[in-house]
């Protein structure tokens, strides 16, 4: 108790137990922080508390004290006496008060549960054999959990619209709806966009977007995502797969340098959705629609999956061969790219450095605005990698002039693109007729056609590493799928290429251990070890790179620094 | 034995010669209360309407005094007063009597009352199914104003406070203070989650706010004008002041009646005020404070103990019309609504005819009212339209326990105390429609 004054917290006890959390900490997270579950719909975390699905119901008591004298109450065995009121509380809307009692598992908590899930289930179709959310699905679980167990219901259940399209990516059936309230909170609140609503009443109550309006924002799938049960779907989802059959691999998301957490959701090698990863650090609970999608470019028809020489399909090893002849054959540029991992921007560095000693290397910037929330003004999710590997020093230009001006010069023999569009970068191609190119990249394009050697590579999603993300939270991503058959992965490639240039033994592509170098290596990275990265990053000291423009502007939980925001 | 009424409130209404204007009003002493209340200090008018014990006469029967006691002074923000005048709750008529027949007496009331909270800003909510009482309202808050006792310097106090009549959408759940705060900010009447929403604290706009019905604002006038203490004179302990009955059904000469609390019992309401039941028929069960109060049955006795101790063994006719001895029965006074229902009533009819009007009405916002009321409302159709099973009888009453106590607002209670009380008070009639209906069952099945 001592510890009261110091950490400033306080004592509330969960069904006799004493947990110790921040005073006015509501009850379901305080339950939560002892591994005890409160069953609910409407409450959300990271949304306002409106206590209307009622499925959280505790009982609530009160240390009791003397009215005339003011002293404590005590039992007859000397112990607090606790006044419990007579009516249930919503635990949602319950803060945290000194001394607060709860019962989670009392007789009349259970008959609460069993009456509201009874309630919820009445006017439910109960279509789980066709919903898209089986499986993952509130009603199915606390219904299992906490219900009655069997229907006393003979009545004629509501009918309310069904396959409502609230906008180009969101699905309704208001007869699944509970009512919760959960998305008009998120389009309101988050989105910043509030067209949804109830209409009529009881329980009629019918969710439906405003007249005129559809729910066409860029966040509108994390309506379907924060959905409790299968009302609100995914056009793009949903009737594709079971969601127990997917295999579940923590991500991050490449649309910018915000560094969304990510689930990807992948059966037998093929993506089907991904989904926001909870950080309270970053992105909450939400990410883009636009993020979403970018599992679309793994199975696309410009997919770059063979390696090439003069446009015809090579062995990988003599494709490694005809790189090392270029490589020595000339001076050499190279472009490295904000889309690289820490490791494989780490590994291009070493690459850079067996080629010699004034080798120009450049990064394409990718300066978009953003959108204030979770997409940032830089587009790359891992400049700031490109700065503390080393392999630059300054941010990256939009466009590789410099580059471009080097070749009219005659500088340069050889370009060693690793992963990025040249002619996208602003080279033109006469400039890249002047010049050989050795273009390493995901998918085909200009740059790809004007290139003497091609290497395709993986994304993002079919391999592992890191990002560092705006705020220098180094963050990791796990393989979700394999990559096309006989491809190397990004970091072997590199691994390869940089052993034959300098005849050591090839380095194990694997991130891990790439990172026992990068922890001797790099003052502000030592000490890390890959394996160890907390699910939700570690925050990497950038002081030494806060004198640098960076483009990034507010986004939720980043405020640029004086020193860095540009106007 | 002829019982006479003790109108204070209704005093003038119903007079020949008495009309709505402003010079009726103030040829019978109108505003006179206003010009002693502005000349007092606001917290001596708390204190007076405090001491005076007068309860709220909407339905909740919380004392007027406490409830402004609880008014957040500190915060800085504008206080609002609002007068509930959405009088919805079935059987109950009496705000509509004073709108329409003496607004004067309500302005007044709520004047008084603004200067002792100063508000900062008054309103008056009134339900949309009243446009002639809105209109009566707006007319005379204009002739108020003419002559300084609304708007700008009232008697040149130096106060000023304005009345805002707004009209609600028909919506009964409007008149739950915080449903109504919600509806007047424009926004859907769904009640609020009180804590920490307590409209003293954070009512209109998040500022502090006192909601008063109609009755309870006019009782403040009189309690500024004969004093606090005098007024805790009138009518019983605890249960001070009069109180208008709206009494309907089944009776001869249904209507509104003031009296005392506690001056008459509910028997001598039902027999020698209204006239009793109709010739050959007998009583059989009144609902003694609008519809959502739980039904007392003719036979029954009712036994127990007062707040101060004494107990009791009454049968229906011996209830005293009051707050407590209602409360103490089981029951509430409500809204003052006395439904009285002789002995043609059957008792599955009423209470679907109850229940639909509370599925209809609930919000919507939280679980068990919004589908539990429209459960029961399905189970007592069905059973009234002769699809009643005997497990209905039962089925109903869970479905009331699975309400009451666990709703946002007191909606839940108001929509499960009918279903509730009905069923076990006439459990024999429930079960009854199930046999004799037993028949014309068919094809009901599980889903």
């Amino acid at each position: 108790m001592n510890s009261e004054k110091h950490d400033n917290l306080i004592s509330v006890h969960i069904d006799g137990e004493e947990v110790r959390v921040p005073p006015g900490t509501n009850m379901i997270e305080a339950a939560r922080s002892i591994g005890t579950e409160i069953p609910h719909y409407c409450y959300h975390p990271k949304l306002s508390v409106v206590g209307n699905c009622r499925m959280c119901l505790v009982e609530m008591g009160m240390p009791g004290r003397d009215r005339e004298t003011g002293e404590p109450m005590l039992d007859e065995k000397g112990q607090p006496k606790i006044l419990w009121m007579p009516k249930p509380a919503v635990a949602c809307a319950t803060g945290a008060a000194p001394g607060m009692h709860i019962r989670t598992d009392s007789a009349l908590v259970r008959s609460c549960r069993e009456g509201v899930m009874e309630f919820l289930l009445v006017n439910h179709p109960l279509d789980c054999p066709i919903c898209d959310q089986a499986g993952e699905c509130h009603l199915q679980e606390f219904a299992t959990d906490y219900g009655r167990g069997y229907s006393r219901f003979v009545e004629e259940k509501n009918v309310k619209p069904k396959r409502t399209r609230l906008g180009p990516r969101v699905m309704l059936d208001d007869e699944r709806c509970i009512l919760c309230s959960r998305c008009i909170r998120f389009c309101k609140e988050i989105a910043d966009d509030d067209v949804l609503g109830f209409i009529d009443r009881g329980s009629y109550s019918t969710l439906t977007c405003f007249p005129g309006k559809e729910l066409a924002n860029n966040y509108s799938l994390n309506t379907v995502d924060i959905c409790p049960v299968g009302a609100l779907t995914s056009t793009d989802f949903r009737f594709r797969m079971r969601p127990w059959f997917l295999k579940q691999s923590p991500s991050i998301c490449i649309e910018s340098s915000v560094g969304v957490n990510t689930v990807v959701w992948s059966r037998e090698g093929t993506i089907y959705r991904i989904t926001p990863r909870r950080n309270d650090a970053v992105n909450d609970t939400w990410m883009s629609d636009s993020g979403r999608t970018l599992y679309k470019g793994v199975d696309s028809g410009d997919r770059m999956n063979v390696y090439t020489l003069e446009g015809r399909p090579a062995d990988a090893g003599a494709v490694l061969e005809e790189c090392v002849a270029l490589l020595r054959g000339g001076s050499v540029a190279v472009v490295g790219s904000g889309r690289s991992s820490v490791e494989e921007q780490w590994m291009l560095k070493r690459t850079v450095e067996a080629l010699g000693d004034e080798i120009p290397v450049y990064l394409v910037g990718r300066t978009e605005p953003g959108d204030g929330l979770l997409i940032s003004n830089d587009r790359n999710p891992n400049v700031r990698g490109a700065l503390l590997t080393g392999l630059m020093d300054t941010l990256p230009a939009a466009t590789l002039d410099d580059l471009g001006a080097r070749i009219e010069a005659g500088e340069i023999d050889t370009i060693l693109s690793f992963g990025e569009d040249l002619c996208a970068a602003g080279l033109a191609r006469g400039q890249l007729k002047k010049v050989r190119v050795i273009y390493a990249g995901t998918h085909h394009n200009d740059c790809s056609q004007r290139s003497r050697v091609e290497i395709p590579l993986l994304t993002v999603f079919e391999r592992s590493g890191s990002f560092v993300n705006q705020q220098f939270r180094l963050q990791r991503f796990s393989r979700a799928i394999p990559g096309p058959e006989g491809v190397y992965s990004d970091l072997a490639f590199l691994a390869l290429l940089h052993a034959r240039l300098t005849g050591l033994r090839p380095m194990r592509p694997e991130p891990a251990e790439i990172w026992k170098h990068l922890s001797r290596e790099i003052a502000a990275l030592r000490g890390i070890e890959y394996d160890r990265i907390s699910d939700t990053g570690v925050v990497i000291d950038g002081s030494k790179f806060a004198h640098l423009p960076f483009c990034e502007g507010k986004s939720l939980h980043y405020e640029p620094t004086a020193a860095t925001a540009v106007s | 034995m002829a019982i006479s009424e003790q109108r204070v409130i209704l005093k003038h209404v119903d007079e020949p010669g008495y009309d709505p204007g402003i010079e009726c009003y103030v040829r019978h002493g109108g505003y006179e209360t206003l010009r002693k209340a502005v000349g007092m200090q606001p917290e001596e008018i708390c204190r007076g309407v405090e001491v005076s014990e007068v309860r709220g006469r909407g339905g909740a029967g919380f004392p007027a005094g406490m409830k402004w006691k609880f008014l957040d002074r500190k915060s800085g923000k504008p206080i609002y007063l609002i007068c509930n005048a959405d009088e919805s709750e079935p059987g109950t008529f009496k705000d509509r009597q004073i709108m329409h027949k003496d607004p004067h007496q309500l302005i007044e009331g709520m004047m008084v009352s603004a200067f002792a909270i100063q508000a900062a800003l008054a309103f008056i909510y009134i339900r949309e199914e009243m446009p002639q009482a809105a209109r009566i309202l707006e007319a005379a808050i204009d002739e108020a104003r003419a002559r300084g006792f609304v708007g700008e310097d009232i008697l040149g106090s130096g106060y000023s406070c304005e009345i805002v009549v707004h009209r609600g959408a028909a919506a009964y759940i409007c008149g739950e203070e915080t449903g109504l705060i919600e509806s007047l900010e424009g926004k859907r009447a769904y009640p609020r989650i009180k804590p920490p929403y307590f409209p003293a604290a954070l009512g209109l706009y998040q500022c502090p706010t006192i909601v008063n019905n109609v009755e309870t604002l006019c009782h403040v006038k009189h309690v500024v004008a004969i004093g606090g203490e005098a007024f805790a004179r009138t009518g019983s302990p605890g249960n001070t002041g009069t109180r208008i009955w709206c009494v309907s059904g089944h009776v001869q000469r249904p209507g509104y009646y003031e009296f005392e609390c506690g001056a008459l019992t509910l028997g001598e309401m039902i027999h020698d005020v209204c006239g009793g039941v109709h010739p050959g028929r007998s009583l059989k069960a009144v609902i003694p404070g609008g519809s959502s109060a739980k039904i007392l049955r003719a036979d029954e006795r009712f036994t127990g103990k007062l707040k101060d101790g004494t107990e009791f063994d009454w049968g229906l006719n011996d209830i005293p019309l009051d707050f407590d001895s209602l409360m103490a029965c089981g029951s509430m006074s409500g809204s003052g609504g006395i439904i009285v229902m002789d002995d043609r009533v059957d008792m599955v009819e009423a209470l679907a005819n109850i229940n639909a009007f509370y599925s209809h009405e609930s919000c919507g916002q939280c679980t068990p009212c919004r589908e539990g009321s429209l459960w029961m409302k399905k189970i007592t159709k069905r059973m009234a339209e002769g699809g009643a099973r005997t497990e209905d009888t039962d089925l109903l009453l869970s479905i009331g326990d699975q309400i009451a106590g666990r709703t946002i607002c007191a909606f839940g209670e108001a929509c499960a105390w009918p279903t509730q009380s009905f069923v076990s008070k006439f459990r024999d009639e429930f079960l009854a429609k199930a046999s004799e209906d037993s028949g014309k069952r068919k094809g009901l099945r599980l889903v």
